[in-house]
């Protein structure tokens, strides 16, 4: 579905990412984790194209992603970041569909979608009016996971979809979101650095560090089999604070 | 909102363009311009020659005030004004002073080659001379120019352009070997009140100044003969002959008509007693010349009116000029960073460019009147909408810009449905800035012969007449709100709803 050979990008000096190699398969959702800094969302923003690689390929079912068929690509890929993303100016309505009313879509069609993925997010009617600022933190990712849709991409791209938001809201998108993406069967990458939320969604962790990919696999094989020390020193940073914490509660 | 804003943009400069005749002057056949210096005496003779074309039945446009001697005798050589009153002194000693000139007949033949032309001299020969209170002249015993040697701590004011002629100041100085070297250039019109104040002790007057008498001047004696003899002419057009020569003909009945004392009198009565100017002339020509001007006396109302037009035809063609040019500049130099750089460092070279001097740039470029004023208002109108463009398209949050890119929409695309909406604000805030600089800056544009609420404003200084100034200064004032009212208003009509949400949120959080 999704494949990248020797793909490399720096910055200045910097090397942001080193050249690496990676396949998504159609329908899978795959997780990349890693410290800040790891290149975890260059890699995000190379697939949806927002920078150009230094090197190497990325190819989308068979087609190489190019800045001449880029904005055409992007109409099959859906994007949401941390903060939404959303346009503060339009409503909630008009954001969702802004691409659709930009290609000129029928107006049936787009509205009768906009309902559609309203119900999807549970998401009521009423908030379709509402602007982004008067939407609290999770109905503004919901909106901009309504947006990603729209077009019904094969491909959804999310970059710390839900880094900004308050835990208990966190767990709940977490459940939905899950069950949204095992609906709708689509191929998805993400981006965060919650080892328990990468576990939770991801059939594949990608693991990065410095630019470069430590270790690929379910979430089991990186906590028993992991290839270098980081892997494990990694998931232990985030484990431990948990482990006492249910001591605690013992 | 990119679409309606352009439409009521194009209104405005369609409306605008409309009113513009007036101010831009589309020359008929029939109608001749006449203009006149900066000082009364000038405007005095202005408005006789403008009642003189009447009598011929030709329209006549006087460009009252238009400055000193270059900006007049360019005005008459490119053709922008057919005729206006000089003096011979100011042609030989300055004009053309490289010609060497020593003869009336010789400057008739220099004036040919150039195609003009002057009548024989009106009759009084209005002199510099070099003056000081009667009481501090008798105090200091100063009776001759040469007597100034003596008290070298006076302080000496002289009109601007007396400072620079080469026959005012440096001439004088050298002639006479004066020591002084408290000396400064200012209006000439404010140095009669710096006199009166004490604050100035010397200063230069014009023989058929009307303040002589008035603020009890003594003319000190020019024991040295330096100053040459300055009578009053009409200069203009050979071509004017061809044109109506009835108004020649009747120019010429002038020569010989105003002695020294007459012109004095009238002088007095414009500017010690603040009767208008076109009355004085037309009584004048009644009297001397037994003709029948029909006295088109503006109301003040007509005045104010008059003005408040042609002020909103410089600031309206101007600023949309600007608003036109400057957004899309805004534009480049948000998207293109290196030409952004060169476009913010001219606009911000022009900006730093004095007013005054801009506007005087221009008339080599365009002549005077409406056109160099609007170009020279166009130019100051541009930094602070280019800057504002620039500085709110670059305000908008990354994840944003971001954002509209991933959707895949084309740059265009993403400039107007995201991006312009977003800088709304600060744009307007620009247009707003320009808009209340734009106005004030505007009143300047009477200096160039443009008109507007400069014009009390000038003739207010000119006359010491602080109710003439208010008259501008007022009216421009109450301009600038309305124009800022005015987008204020636009403002809450284009401000994309979700951004004033975010706006009424921050007012009740605080």
């Amino acid at each position: 579905m999704l494949v990248l050979s020797q793909v490399s990008k720096h910055y200045g000096d910097t090397q942001a990412l080193a050249p690496t190699d990676l396949q998504v398969p159609a329908g899978e959702t795959l997780v990349l984790i890693g410290p800040s800094g790891c290149g975890k969302s260059t890699l995000l923003r190379l697939i949806a194209g927002l920078i150009q690689p230094d090197s190497g390929a990325i190819t989308l079912e068979g087609t190489a992603l190019t800045p001449a068929n880029i904005l055409q690509t992007r109409q099959r890929m859906g994007y949401v970041i941390q903060e939404g993303g959303l346009f503060p100016h339009l409503t909630v309505r008009d954001n969702v569909t802004v691409m659709a009313r930009y290609l000129r879509r029928d107006t049936g069609w787009i509205q009768s979608r906009l309902a559609e993925l309203a119900e999807l997010v549970r998401l009521p009617q009423a908030l379709m009016t509402r602007y982004p600022d008067e939407l609290s933190g999770g109905q503004r990712q919901r909106v901009s996971l309504m947006r990603a849709l729209m077009l019904d991409p094969e491909l959804l791209l999310l970059d710390e979809p839900l880094g900004a938001l308050d835990p208990m809201i966190r767990y709940e998108l977490q459940q939905e979101l899950k069950s949204i993406f095992s609906q709708l069967g689509k191929t998805v990458v993400m981006v965060t650095h919650d080892i328990a939320e990468a576990a939770f969604f991801g059939q594949t962790l990608v693991l990065m560090r410095d630019g470069r990919i430590v270790q690929t696999g379910p979430f089991r094989e990186l906590a028993q089999k992991p290839a270098e020390p980081f892997v494990e020193q990694f998931i232990t940073a985030q484990r431990e604070p948990m482990e006492q914490l249910a001591a605690v509660l013992r | 909102m990119n679409i309606s804003w352009r439409i009521k943009t194009m209104l405005l400069v369609s409306c605008v363009a409309s009113l513009v005749r007036p101010v831009l002057g589309a020359e008929a056949p029939v109608t001749i311009t006449v203009g006149s210096k900066s000082f009364t005496e000038s405007v005095i003779l202005g408005e006789m020659l403008g009642h003189l074309a009447q009598q011929a039945n030709i329209e006549a446009n006087h460009r009252r005030q238009l400055g000193g001697t270059r900006v007049l005798w360019n005005a008459l050589l490119s053709g922008e004004i057919d005729a206006y009153p000089e003096y011979t002194g100011t042609l030989m000693q300055e004009t053309l002073v490289k010609e060497n000139l020593q003869t009336e007949a010789q400057l008739k033949q220099a004036l040919a080659i150039r195609g003009l032309r002057m009548t024989r001299p009106l009759g009084f020969n209005n002199t510099y001379a070099i003056g000081m209170k009667d009481e501090l002249a008798g105090q200091l015993k100063l009776r001759t120019i040469s007597d100034l040697q003596k008290q070298p701590e006076l302080v000496l004011g002289f009109g601007n352009e007396f400072m620079d002629r080469a026959d005012g100041w440096p001439g004088l100085q050298q002639r006479y070997q004066l020591p002084h070297r408290n000396v400064r250039g200012l209006d000439h019109d404010l140095a009669y009140r710096g006199i009166e104040s004490g604050t100035l002790h010397v200063t230069d007057l014009y023989a058929t100044d009307a303040e002589i008498a008035y603020y009890k001047l003594r003319a000190l004696e020019d024991d040295l003969n330096y100053f040459p003899v300055y009578n009053a002419v009409i200069l203009y057009r050979a071509d004017l002959a061809q044109r109506a020569p009835e108004v020649v003909t009747l120019f010429k009945r002038l020569a010989g008509r105003i002695d020294a004392p007459t012109m004095s009198a009238m002088n007095a009565r414009v500017k010690l007693h603040g009767e208008a100017e076109s009355v004085v002339a037309a009584n004048f020509l009644e009297q001397n010349l037994k003709l029948d001007i029909d006295l088109r006396v503006q109301t003040a109302w007509h005045r104010f009116w008059r003005h408040t037009v042609e002020h909103l035809i410089l600031v309206g063609i101007s600023l949309s000029a600007a608003i036109l040019l400057a957004i899309p500049l805004g534009i480049l130099a948000a998207r293109r960073p290196r030409i952004g750089q060169i476009v913010l460092g001219i606009a911000g070279i022009l900006q730093t460019i004095p007013s005054l001097a801009l506007f005087v740039f221009m008339i080599p470029l365009l002549g005077i009147g409406g056109p160099p004023a609007v170009m020279a208002l166009f130019l100051y109108s541009l930094l602070p909408i280019i800057r504002n463009t620039y500085a709110g398209l670059k305000d908008i949050p990354p994840a944003i810009v971001e954002s509209a890119q991933a959707l895949g929409l084309p740059s265009r695309a993403r400039l107007h449905i995201v991006e312009l909406p977003l800088a709304t604000r600060a744009i307007l805030a620009g247009i707003k800035t320009s808009a209340v600089i734009n106005v004030g800056t505007a009143t300047l544009s009477a200096l160039i012969g443009a008109g507007g609420y400069g014009q009390p404003i000038l003739t207010g200084i000119r006359l010491d007449d602080i109710g003439l100034i208010l008259q501008g200064a007022v009216p421009a004032a109450a301009l600038a709100l309305l124009v800022q009212g005015l987008f204020e208003l636009i403002e809450r009509g284009l401000l994309p709803k979700g951004l004033r949400v975010q706006a009424s949120e921050l007012r009740s959080v605080n």
